[in-house]
């Protein structure tokens, strides 16, 4: 039966997850106390958690639940966006359990089933439970494994629904990412599964469908007439750091293309969905990517490198090999940059290049689309000699936003056009920042809706895409060096160059 | 930057906006709003603060409006905040003489173009917001029915001059207690029989509470005072027993539901800037609010 105080038309009521117990693994970790356990309480203290929420972490920790109350407690009162209030946080203090244990460990799953089970009957969390696996994928199978044996995963033992949620990376590869999808398929149904993208929660990406498919003044040139070629950018100024163990033989191609960039370039490629469903949006989102080539000669499509030590923002910083535990042969970029094609109607010719680094000179991630030149400029040669392209630019992060750049008549009395940046923030400087991503995706965990979080098949497409990619590098020899601080190898502006291009720069 | 204007014109002040915009560095601030606030002397500065609090949350110019002596000569005078921690732009008008019975003459020339705008009055508001000579600029009208010395007889009122867009923030604090009732129901709990809404004495929040209740239900709610803080408790009587969300401290709820175990949650007390971001958010008619006025309207004559 329909719930008679819910109405379409009344926008006030918030969507409010059900009650629930979220299970999470790997909560000593970074992400845990810097976005998860912060995002649980942001999402208490808006109103948006149900009474009854519950949190069970799990860690191999001689811990009690109090310690665990703590952790958390730091990490909200160090971390979470939203205003601390003491009754939101016994709210969420309530429902707070830890099982102490390895994932070895037979009996300490037998006691999370336990605890979850005595939470049922205690807070009224009515069977629902979503897993986070916020561990590395190497355990993944040994947790997944222990679900099943311990029967939490078991959706037909008792009422109530099981999610399961994971971080990238997805894989490594296409057979890895298979695997895994396989292994999780093998506990948990497709539609329960929640492959957690957090630049997918991003109000900025969010937006592009709202600036693509609620404007008339876009979409009209938002195609091969107009627009000459798109850059998709995520530049990062730290080094690998802490990472260096993980990031040894996975790169900034796996790390960042296979899974981010490829998800904005199909958000930026695809068709207009029929409707906002999940299924309508991957549905968009898969022809996109099917669509994508990698260029004939990769020599000249690709370029990668590594960073060598130099001046980050004022900071003497150490150059790639100098980071702990990287061997003086690895071969693994810290900088990717890849021009790709999208053959459809709509892009044919016009090329998608997308770069990420770490250790460049800023931090920033942006969609660029750069439009055509005019075909004809009534203007004399020196009048427009700094027009350049117009270009409409989403700003990712950080200020989020939209930049629009076209040509201006500089004031005077002299007929001069140049270029002029119009900006859009909605979370101006002075603003209230908006949501953090992992509120909005942990609140979609626990309602169920899955629009943002990519399909198993979109990520296998993107592999496909990648795969022939790191094929080649493997056996070209050395990426190129390049000095940390500054926008990447000489390799990829002749990348570029070649195409007659040239990157925005940083 | 500030800037005061004594005895000045709407042109004047619109000048002295664009310089103070252009000095600050030609700040470009996305404005997606204008806030136009009716306030008083003694008022105007917890007003202007709730409505830049709220402007952190939706960029809009603030334009504050305060009404002084009707008797003798007709002046206007201003203050321009640009920058300064103000999201936005801020402009504070004082009106004198007949100047007051005119006030949109000077707002209008003031307000950004074919930007929507929202008219607020955080106390003393007109009868029938939509026939007010301002109230008709704005395509949303916020009015706070608390304020009223008869907040009962004041929602009356509202709801024989409703208009699509007007809007109240008693009806915005029922928001909470309205999306844990939803919430609540969004699993069943048996067939409701009647219900119940308990309160201080003279909260129009849970008038329209009982309201909303009684329409979306179709059974009958009857209302009790509590000692407050606000409103302390709804419940539902169903056939399979009660269920009831109570609050006796303004911040923390207890809910209970038969065969489960009762369950405790913040439920607190908003502040005026938090409700009129809330109202801000949507600047479309809030057309449950409007039927919930005529429920309430119709109970109180059958």
């Amino acid at each position: 039966m329909d719930n008679p105080l819910r109405d379409p038309r009344d926008r006030r009521i918030p969507r409010v997850a059900e009650p629930s117990v979220l299970v999470m693994f790997g909560v000593t970790g970074d992400l845990a106390q810097k976005k998860l356990l912060p995002a649980i309480y942001d999402l208490a203290n808006r109103g948006l958690l149900p009474p009854g929420f519950s949190l069970v972490g799990f860690a191999r920790r001689d811990w009690n639940d109090q310690d665990f109350a703590n952790l958390t407690y730091d990490a909200v009162r160090a971390h979470a966006r939203t205003k601390f209030r003491e009754e939101v946080w016994q709210q969420v203090r309530e429902g707070i359990r830890f099982c102490p244990g390895s994932f070895s460990d037979d009996d300490a799953f037998d006691h999370l089933a336990d605890t979850v089970l005595q939470l049922d009957s205690e807070r009224g969390t009515g069977g629902n439970r979503a897993f986070y696996l916020s561990i590395p994928p190497g355990q993944f199978p040994i947790v997944v494994k222990q679900l099943q044996r311990s029967g939490l995963s078991d959706e037909t033992a008792s009422p109530g629904w099981r999610r399961v949620v994971i971080e990238k990376p997805f894989g490594h590869d296409l057979a890895s990412a298979r695997e895994l999808n396989d292994l999780l398929g093998s506990v948990f149904p497709p539609y329960s599964v929640f492959r957690i993208d957090h630049y997918l929660g991003k109000e900025t990406v969010q937006n592009l469908l709202a600036l693509r498919f609620a404007n008339t003044l876009f979409e009209p040139i938002w195609n091969r007439g107009y627009v000459d070629h798109v850059q998709i950018t995520m530049s990062e100024d730290i080094g690998i750091g802490s990472r260096a163990g993980y990031y040894d033989g996975i790169g900034a191609a796996r790390d960042v293309i296979q899974n981010h960039l490829l998800q904005l370039l199909a958000l930026t490629a695809m068709e207009e969905p029929v409707s906002f469903s999940s299924d309508a949006l991957r549905a968009e989102k898969r022809k996109a990517l099917s669509a994508v080539q990698i260029p004939d000669d990769l020599t000249e499509g690709t370029a990668r490198g590594q960073y060598t030590a130099g001046w980050q923002g004022g900071i003497p910083v150490c150059g790639f090999f100098e980071e702990e535990a990287i061997p003086p042969d690895s071969v693994t970029e810290t900088y990717a940059a890849i021009r790709l094609s999208v053959d459809t109607r709509r892009w044919a010719g016009v090329p998608f290049y997308l770069r990420t680094g770490k250790r460049l000179a800023t931090r920033m991630t942006e969609i660029a689309v750069i439009f055509q030149r005019a075909p004809h400029l009534p203007f004399l040669a020196t009048d427009a000699r700094e027009l350049g392209e117009n270009a409409l630019v989403i700003r990712v992060q950080p200020d989020e936003g939209i930049t629009l750049r076209f040509g201006s008549k500089v004031p005077g009395s002299a007929m001069e056009v140049r270029d002029v940046n119009m900006d859009f923030a909605y979370g101006e400087s002075f603003t209230e920042s908006s949501p953090e991503a992992y509120e909005r995706l942990l609140l979609d965990v626990l309602i169920g809706d899955p629009p943002l979080f990519p399909g198993h098949e979109e990520v296998e497409m993107s592999w496909q895409i990648l795969d022939p990619i790191e094929e080649f590098w493997a056996h070209a020899g050395r990426p190129d060096p390049y000095p940390a601080g500054s926008a990447g190898p000489a390799s990829a502006d002749a990348l570029m160059a070649r195409d007659g291009r040239s990157w925005r720069r940083l | 930057m500030r800037t005061e204007l004594t005895d000045t014109t709407a042109s004047a002040v619109r000048s002295a906006l664009a310089r103070a915009s252009q000095q600050m560095g030609g700040l470009t601030t996305s404005v997606v709003l204008n806030l136009v606030v009716m306030t008083d002397e003694n008022d105007q500065y917890d007003a202007m603060k709730a409505a830049s609090q709220a402007g952190r949350e939706h960029p809009c110019q603030i334009i504050g409006v305060i009404a002084r002596k009707r008797t003798g000569q007709r002046r206007l005078d201003a203050e321009v905040a640009v920058g300064d921690n103000a999201p936005g732009r801020m402009v504070l008008l004082r009106t004198f003489g007949e100047l007051i019975d005119h006030v949109d003459s000077v707002v209008t020339p003031l307000l950004v173009p074919d930007t929507p705008v929202v008219i607020w009055w955080p106390g003393k508001s007109p009868e029938a917001p939509a026939a007010d000579a301002l109230g008709r600029l704005g395509q949303r009208r916020i009015t706070d029915s608390a304020c009223s010395e008869v907040p009962g007889q004041r929602l009356l009122e509202l709801a024989a001059g409703y208009r699509p867009g007007d809007t109240d923030l008693a009806w915005a604090r029922t928001t909470t207690w309205r999306s844990l009732l939803a919430a609540t129901l969004d699993r069943p709990v048996g067939s409701i029989i009647e219900a119940t809404v308990a309160a201080e004495a003279d909260n129009p929040s849970a008038d329209l509470i009982a309201a909303w209740l009684a329409g979306r239900l179709g059974v009958s709610v009857s209302t009790e005072v509590s000692e407050g803080p606000g409103v302390t408790e709804v419940s539902f009587l169903t056939d399979s027993g009660k269920v009831v969300l109570s609050r006796a401290d303004g911040r923390n709820a207890t809910l209970s539901k038969p065969g489960e175990p009762d369950r405790f949650v913040a439920l607190h007390r908003r502040d005026i800037a938090e409700l009129l971001a809330e109202e801000l958010r949507r600047l479309d008619p809030d057309e449950v609010y409007g039927e919930t006025l005529a429920t309430l309207a119709g109970s109180r004559e059958g």
